[in-house]
């Protein structure tokens, strides 16, 4: 247990250490000199210059990028050329939009996911199954953002039960937080709880094959208590590699979505940092969402050692 | 006590058991025998209630005057594990990777309403207990994986006997396992039926394994039982064809002259294997285990040389550095003089080949037969006359120069391994391994093929090493034998001698574990005959 | 059984058609502005209307399939070409050098989702369609590596592998001749996945600005155009969205269809 934690832990450092160095090659090096391009063609030498030595880019590299991986630890990421406030304080607000949003998605899609791919394959070949399958096709066939334009148009503009976009902020209460969370919430959760649904389908029927199922059988349980009892646990090594995989596209999409919904999140934040030429925000934001993907995928590690013994005894 | 009166099966139309009629008393060890295809394992599923989708089951199975067919799924599942229990072929894969051992043998107890969460996992105590499986080395907390096939198996029979079923279904239970570990579940399995006074039905494709422990046996051929008899009486008698032909291919003696040459061919000297472990800590030292540890013996000119031992011994490991796949980490290997590894030259390679057990994996399934047996000829260049020596190689082996036209899946088993031997045949070797090469085939099929071999080698000079755990086909088709235990050969020396009369304790064990039909109950068949 | 494989083939192939006739014909002219004639509903003239500046629908989504085929059909082969061999090579040599190399790779790309590839991208090189081609190729890169490096693991564990080394062939010659034509299907398979991944994507990065640049019509971008006029001309909106819907279904259908056709389990049941 102890070694593949800590070989998972190596891989997760290794991972971040790697991903890191290439964002700060991308973003420090590549450009040559970053404040010429974050001022434009047209900018004073003078401007430049005050500029470079603002952000301390006379500096060597290895100091500069030193002093960007410490600012993680100690919150200082350095000043927003086009905000003019500190990068780590405009995270951290954006942050708070951005990570409900993700997490409320994956509950959505696990919630409605697991039990409908069940469904399905105790069902396997009779309507039930195929309708299943026909609507999940269908949802992994629509983009997330166009689904999300037609919850607007209904919900949002027509029924007005959820706000069109923007958001109330957590100090009016949770429930207006969450509702305002909702239409975009439930845009995202369709296309992965759709992936999810069929992941957690054919995980189900292929477990059911195996012989220690028929050994259940043997002993008297029934198809649905066999079900139940020894192919779930085994099925869900597959959906948690799933799980793990859509934080990845969730956040991804949350960068879009926000921008249907108009919500102060991180994908806001990024995409107006990119028209102003604000590498500074760039380069932090993209490792902070790396960050969260590696480190949701090193969770979902630990869990497949929770599930499955035979990886604990690998130790 | 259970009863199946004119069983029939037919899965989407196409009939599967016709008409099987057999009846086992408490306390009785039943052996159906049969090769695969014949219908043994449809039977024992049709008593289970089990059958595949789309199968349909009419006659009757009457378990103490209740007919099982004429009950609903819920029913059923109140009879399986409760009165009716079965244990399967493969121990690996039958039990549930995630959940402990002890949770699976109470489980049994628990589905049932028998007992309550203590008193099933004191239930399970018990029963691994009884099983072999004792407190002190297999606590309830183990899981699947941290136990050995043979200790599985014991788990499996723990797990179906824990409510002292009727009627224990045991279906090739011991297949999978190695001759000693085989012994023991058979022990035990007797033991428990002569104790609970429950029945047992031993589904088997081997003669000896009957011989051994069933008091009745019945014959299945193609989905009917064509001959039911006491164990003894039927070896002795053998009335029905099948069952003669059945029996005269277990007992198969191919014709072949003894070896005479003296001339070393294959020389291994001193030859030790190692692998890397993974580390157990993260930057420690790499921990290896020596597979094969100092082993040296010589295979002469048109000799065949057997290699048994169990799984695990380092039998496979030998035979790749042989084949010059993995380097050595000591002493040497010789072919002809010259030195074997993975570097040496094809010339080389080419004199020396090799036939595999799986008749399945042994072919690019996209590669038509040609292809397949003219592969070989990457060693040597392919020669002008390619074509012919194709041709001439299927013939070799019984097959069609047809044949080469055709995919490897339009084969049989058997015809498989013709396929591989023309493919060993081709580049005219001088030595071919056998590793396992007749291990999968049925009984009748074996025998076909061993002639096969025993005749190439009487044509062609060829010499074998024979790699197998199985020690009745070693026995048969070898001049000297040579035993391996834990990367080391125990022993060595004529065959027969060996047989006759083991020196080394291991050798010992293992003839002594391995089933044979008595010679007394073969007498008859020359009797018989005559 | 060969329902999937007809009707997803039929679909996809009549996108391409559509794409391909846009070059050589379309019902009207996409350059051709008619302020006068903005937002009309479906007539015989303009089947299915004509947008905010009078161009015609139907003639934009034609004109539009080509970006999104083209971009995802490119990423595929970028994500093929780098993946299948890295996958081989990986598999060949198993718990070596390259394959550890290779596996750690995957693991370094998986964490950046081809948004943030393709931001990264904008970032210092501005927007561009073939920023979208590369996010997308290097996106799909891991995806065909970890594919081909398990598929082909479990091959060289047979027989016939073991054969090839006797016969004295190396591991090119095996990965090339025995390996990669028995997980060609599994490829095949997959290729038509990462398409219809590719189109999705694509759509994403031109609606948020990052792909296809004006003037050029792509789906995503008349989606982009159309959200401020979803209340009162959700057709803008409704049409590109559902032509991204059916061509996506139709290649997923075809991967499944591809996958059943293709699979020697299921042909083996069906003999």
């Amino acid at each position: 247990m102890t070694r593949y934690l800590l070989t998972r832990f190596a891989s997760l450092f290794a991972t971040l250490l790697a991903a890191s160095l290439v964002i700060f090659a991308l973003l420090e090096v590549v450009p040559g000199d970053v404040a010429a391009v974050m001022l434009g063609l047209n900018a004073a030498p003078e401007a430049v210059a005050a500029l470079r030595d603002q952000l301390g880019l006379d500096a060597p590299l290895v100091t500069r990028y030193v002093t960007w991986i410490t600012g993680f630890f100690t919150g200082d990421l350095g000043t927003s050329y086009t905000y003019r406030v500190p990068v780590a304080e405009l995270i951290a607000a954006r942050l708070w939009v951005s990570l409900p949003l993700a997490i409320y998605a994956l509950a959505l899609s696990t919630v409605i996911a697991i039990p409908i791919g069940l469904i399905a394959a105790m069902r396997a070949g009779r309507p039930a199954d195929s309708a299943i399958m026909g609507v999940t096709q269908l949802g992994i066939a629509v983009p997330n953002f166009w689904f999300a334009m037609f919850l607007v148009l209904i919900f949002a503009i027509q029924l007005r039960w959820f706000p069109a976009g923007g958001f109330s902020g957590w100090d009016k209460g949770l429930w207006e937080g969450l509702r305002s969370l909702t239409l975009p919430a439930l845009a995202l959760a369709v296309q992965q709880a759709s992936i999810m649904a069929r992941v957690t389908r054919s995980a189900t029927l292929e477990t059911l094959d195996q012989d220690y199922i028929r050994t259940a059988r043997a002993k008297g349980l029934s198809r649905t208590q066999t079900v139940l009892r020894h192919a779930l646990r085994n099925a869900m090594i597959p959906v948690l590699t799933i799980l793990g995989l859509q934080f990845s596209f969730l956040l991804a999409g949350a960068i879009i979505i926000e921008n249907v919904f108009y919500l102060p999140g991180l994908g806001r934040l990024i995409f107006q940092a990119i028209t102003q030429n604000d590498l500074i925000v760039v380069k932090s934001v993209v490792m902070l969402l790396v960050f969260a993907i590696v480190l949701v995928n090193f969770v979902v590690d630990l869990a497949y050692a929770a599930v499955d013994p035979r990886l604990r005894a690998r130790a | 006590m259970i009863e199946l009166d004119r069983l029939s099966v037919d899965i989407r139309g196409t009939p599967i058991l016709r008409d099987v009629s057999l009846s086992l008393a408490a306390g009785e060890v039943f052996g159906l025998v049969g090769e695969s295809g014949s219908g043994k394992s449809m039977t024992a599923l049709a008593l289970m209630g089990l059958l595949p989708k789309g199968a349909r089951a009419t006659g009757a199975i009457r378990l103490d005057g209740e007919d099982l067919l004429g009950l609903s799924e819920r029913q059923m599942c109140d009879r399986r594990g409760r009165v009716l229990g079965m244990i399967f072929q493969e121990p690996m894969t039958a039990l549930n990777p995630v959940q402990t051992i002890g949770d699976q043998v109470a489980e049994t107890l628990l589905i049932h309403g028998r007992a309550g969460r203590a008193e099933a996992r004191d239930a399970a105590r018990r029963m691994l207990d009884r099983v072999g499986l004792t407190a002190d080395r297999f606590p309830l907390t183990r899981y699947p994986h941290e136990l050995s096939g043979g200790q599985r198996q014991r788990v499996c029979i723990a797990l179906v006997i824990a409510l002292r079923p009727r009627l224990l279904i045991a279906d090739e239970p011991t297949t999978a396992l190695d001759v000693t570990t085989q012994a023991g579940i058979l022990d035990l399995l007797g033991r428990l039926v002569r104790e609970e006074g429950m029945a047992l039905m031993l589904i088997t494709h081997d003669l000896a394994v009957t011989a051994r422990i069933a008091d009745r046996v019945a014959v299945m051929e193609k989905g009917r039982i064509v001959e039911t008899a006491p164990t003894e009486t039927l070896f002795r008698q053998r009335r029905h064809p099948y069952t003669r032909a059945l029996f005269g291919a277990s007992t198969h003696q191919p014709d072949r002259m003894p070896a005479t040459g003296d001339a070393p061919l294959l020389s291994v000297e001193g030859v030790v294997r190692d692998y890397r472990l993974p580390r157990r800590t993260v930057l420690g030292p790499t921990p290896m285990f020596r597979a094969v540890n100092g082993v040296s013996f010589t295979l002469r000119q048109g000799e065949s040389l057997g290699l048994v031992g169990e799984s695990g011994c380092g039998k496979s490991t030998l035979t790749r550095a042989i084949l010059g796949l993995e380097p050595v980490q000591a002493g040497r290997i010789t072919l002809g003089g010259q030195t074997i590894s993975p570097a040496m030259p094809n010339a080389m390679r080419a004199r020396m080949q090799v036939v595999f057990q799986d008749p399945y994996g042994s072919f690019n399934p996209r590669h038509k037969v040609e292809r397949l047996i003219a592969e070989p000829f990457h060693l040597t260049g392919r020669p002008a006359d390619a074509g012919k020596r194709i041709d001439a190689a299927l013939r070799e082996v019984g097959l069609s120069p047809d044949d080469r036209h055709k995919y490897p899946h339009e084969f049989s088993g058997g015809q498989r391994q013709r396929i591989a031997i023309a493919r060993a045949l081709i580049t005219r070797p001088s030595l071919i391994l056998l590793d396992e090469a007749v291990s999968a085939l049925d009984v009748r099929v074996r025998a076909q093929v061993l002639d096969l071999l025993a005749d190439l080698q009487a044509r062609h000079g060829l010499s074998y090493l024979f790699v197998s755990h199985d020690l009745s086909v070693v026995r048969r088709i070898t001049d000297r034998v040579m035993v391996m235990n834990a990367g080391e050969i125990v022993e060595a020396g004529e065959t027969a001698q060996v047989f006759r009369a083991p020196t080394h304790p291991y050798t010992k064990s293992l003839i002594a574990a391995a089933p044979t039909i008595p010679e007394a109950w073969r007498e008859e068949e020359t009797a018989d005959a005559g | 059984m060969r329902r999937n494989l007809v009707l997803g083939g039929t679909l996809t192939a009549l996108f391409a058609l559509l794409a391909l006739l846009s070059f050589v014909w379309t019902p009207h002219d996409v350059t051709a502005l008619d302020i006068g004639g903005k937002l009309a509903p479906s007539s015989a003239e303009h089947w299915l209307g004509t947008d905010h500046f009078g161009r015609d629908m139907a003639s934009m989504l034609m004109v539009g399939a080509r970006i999104s085929i083209a971009v995802a059909l490119a990423a595929v082969g970028f994500g093929m070409a780098l993946g299948v061999p890295l996958g081989l090579l990986a598999a060949a040599r198993r718990g070596g050098l390259v394959d550890e190399v290779v596996m750690r790779g995957n693991d370094l790309v998986f964490a950046f989702p081809s948004l943030v590839i393709a931001i990264l991208i904008t970032a210092v090189f501005g927007p561009s369609v073939w920023n979208a081609i590369l996010a997308i190729g290097i996106f799909n890169t891991p995806v065909f590596a970890r594919v081909t490096r398990g598929a082909a693991l479990s091959l060289w564990t047979l027989d016939y592998i073991l054969a090839a080394r006797v016969a004295g062939k190396g591991m090119l010659r095996i990965s090339a001749e025995h390996i990669l034509p028995n997980i060609a299907n599994l490829l095949v398979v997959q290729a038509t996945i990462q398409f219809a991944v590719g189109i999705i994507i694509e759509a994403g990065l031109s609606y948020v600005g990052l792909g296809a640049q004006p003037p050029t019509p792509s789906w995503g971008r008349m989606l982009a155009e159309s959200q401020t006029m979803i209340s009162f001309a959700p057709t803008l909106a409704l049409y590109p969205g559902l032509a991204i819907v059916t061509m996506v279904l139709g290649l997923n259908l075809l991967g499944d269809g591809l996958r059943d056709a293709l699979d020697p389990r299921m042909q083996r049941v069906r003999a």
